[in-house]
């Protein structure tokens, strides 16, 4: 009993401050180990962009190289036809679909959202339904189709589909259009105007945030896209980017290693990664709304 | 149904003006190709000459297929080790920037951002850094005088390896945990610390609770991309090394686009298709037990 008087026993509070300590310790050091676990790739892959080989084929690894060759992203990106894999993967692929799939998706989510007709919620659910079948079923046929129209090796297998709505966008634009009040369309109503022009006068510039979302994503699976060139592009001068870049990773495997085969691999993907990070940059938070909206991986 | 009215009649019209560009391309590119496939499935087919009605047959071959088996076996060893890692791996970085951090913002692009770089870049970065002698990694293990890892070049690794990185690029799901994580009500965490509960208690019997739909959610969307794995696998070893990261999709790649035996790789979809609706609905049938909705009363 007396001992216990001697010897202080921690108060709740200081126990709590030593516990709220360790925990703030702990909490930030695995926040910033992780933080540098999902930098230090994207370092890696900067740094080997200047480097000479003689500062890749060596142990222990380069951090920091010196001196570096800045020249490599230039030459690397002339050592294939980048230029018009890039022109490609914009004018040719990219913008086209990231056209059609606001258009068209827009349109469809107008239907739903705010023109009432019977049998829309039924339609509706038909659409999000798709949202469950796997592209792989559709994938072969498609590809039989598209041979038989004789499509294969130009880009309108690529664009075309996306003309006709796209299942999560149209989701994503309906949510969006509902929220709108609809007193706005009645009040252009009695003024005499036409459900189109409605949406494109009054429902559209209202929901430019959601537009944007939607074309960005579009866009950006466009330019990450690698799985449908590689079904449809069999002649180089179809390829896009996400292919050219094969190219020089090819280059990695061969024995007797071609001469600055990982800075040029390195130096194009980087190139390649800047506008996406430059779009994240800008746009983080349309982008990471439009992901909690949606659930989708952009 | 009672007959429309004019009104009604227009309404109608006018939805299905609205809405017909994704009721042509359903027609088009999700209906006719799926019934095709179907067809498809029960032949043999190779582009050039005509379809050749096999029956069942190329169903009946999967059983005794070994090609198939090990592909099967590959993808479901994935799809059952990487949706729970994954989603493990998402729910503790968003628990991680959920709690009260500096730079929360910050953070969380960072982690966020593996998750929207093109594929082919996170291929190839990756390719370099787990490079058996000149990686990153093994370079250090070398110059410290360790055994090198052979991540990528070992058949018993590259499964973990493509982990590693899946684990890496968990963003999206990251997103979605964080959106809902911020929606749970404070009240809930203020009533279990009154009652006594710690921090431990508050994330088992409050936020886990509260976030299971979300939990169900990114599993079976785990699940469904889990299934159709492809890209990643694809450019960084075409399946191998010894085909231990030949994965079901890659296999049905090779079928229909490298042999051309569309019958065959129709057949591999539709069983891929009932396979992911299976376990999707088996995910949601056992979900009842775990997933608490707190919309709806028990």
């Amino acid at each position: 009993m007396a001992t216990d008087i001697l010897r202080p026993a921690p108060t709740p509070q200081r126990r709590n401050q030593l516990g709220h300590f360790i925990g703030q310790f702990l909490k930030y050091f695995v926040l910033i180990l992780l933080a540098v676990s999902f930098v230090l790739p994207f370092y890696w892959m900067l740094s080997s962009a200047v480097k000479d080989d003689s500062q890749v084929y060596v142990v222990p690894p380069v951090w920091f190289p010196n001196p570096q060759f800045w020249e490599n992203f230039w030459n690397a990106w002339n050592s294939e036809t980048f230029n018009l894999w890039t022109f490609n993967t914009v004018v040719r692929y990219a913008l086209p679909v990231t056209l059609g799939t606001v258009i068209s998706s827009s349109l469809v989510a107008y239907s739903f959202a705010r023109i009432p007709w019977r049998g829309r919620n039924a339609l509706f659910a038909i659409v999000l339904a798709t949202l469950m079948i796997p592209d792989w079923v559709r994938l072969v046929p498609l590809f039989i189709i598209f041979k038989n129209l004789k499509w294969i090796n130009t880009f309108l297998p690529l664009v075309v589909p996306h003309f006709f709505g796209n299942a999560f966008f149209i989701f994503l634009l309906r949510q969006f259009f509902m929220a709108l009040p609809l007193e706005l369309s009645d009040a252009a109503r009695i003024d005499g105007a036409n459900e189109l022009s409605i949406m494109i006068r009054i429902i559209l510039p209202l929901s430019k945030a959601a537009l944007a979302v939607v074309a960005l994503f579009t866009f950006m699976n466009a330019w990450n896209d690698y799985l449908g060139p590689l079904i449809y592009m069999n002649v180089e001068d179809k390829w896009v980017l996400t292919l050219g870049v094969g190219r020089l990773r090819s280059a990695v495997d061969e024995i007797g290693n071609t001469k600055l085969a990982y800075p040029y691999l390195m130096a194009v993907s980087s190139l390649i990664t800047l506008p996406v990070f430059l779009a994240f940059f800008f746009t983080q938070r349309s982008f990471i709304e439009g992901i909690s909206l949606t659930g989708i991986k952009g | 149904m009672a007959p429309l009215t004019r009104g009604e009649r227009k309404n109608l019209w006018l939805g299905l003006a609205f809405a017909s560009p994704w009721i042509v391309g359903f027609l088009a590119f999700t209906c006719f190709p799926i019934l095709s496939s179907f067809y498809y499935s029960f032949t043999r087919y190779d582009l050039v000459r005509d379809p050749v009605w096999l029956g069942l047959d190329n169903y009946a071959g999967f059983v005794t297929d070994s090609d198939f088996r090990l592909v099967a076996g590959n993808t479901f060893w994935w799809v059952l080790i990487s949706s729970p890692l994954g989603v493990i791996s998402a729910f503790l970085m968003a628990l991680l920037l959920n709690s009260r951090i500096v730079l929360r913002s910050f953070f969380r692009a960072v982690f966020f951002f593996p998750a929207i770089v093109p594929v082919v870049v996170t291929a190839f970065v990756w390719i370099f850094l787990l490079n058996v002698q000149y990686g990153a990694i093994n370079s250090t293990l070398q110059h410290l005088g360790f055994q090198v890892i052979p991540f990528i070049s070992s058949p018993d690794l590259i499964k973990w390896s493509l982990i590693l990185i899946h684990m890496w690029s968990q963003g999206a799901a990251m997103v979605i945990f964080l959106a809902t994580l911020q929606d749970v009500p404070r009240s809930l965490y203020e009533a279990a610390t009154v009652d006594g509960a710690n921090a431990l208690h508050r994330l088992w019997h409050v936020t886990i609770p509260m976030v299971s739909p979300v939990i169900l959610f990114n599993l079976v969307m785990s699940f469904i991309g889990g299934f159709q794995y492809f890209t990643l696998p694809w450019i960084m070893t075409q399946g191998g090394p010894n085909r231990a990261a030949e994965f079901y999709a890659i296999y049905l790649y090779r079928n229909a686009f490298n042999y051309f035996r569309m019958g065959k790789a129709s057949a591999l979809a539709w069983v891929l298709f009932v396979l992911i609706l299976f376990f999707t609905l088996v995910l949601f049938r056992s979900s009842g037990r775990f997933v608490y909705y707190a919309g709806s009363a028990r």
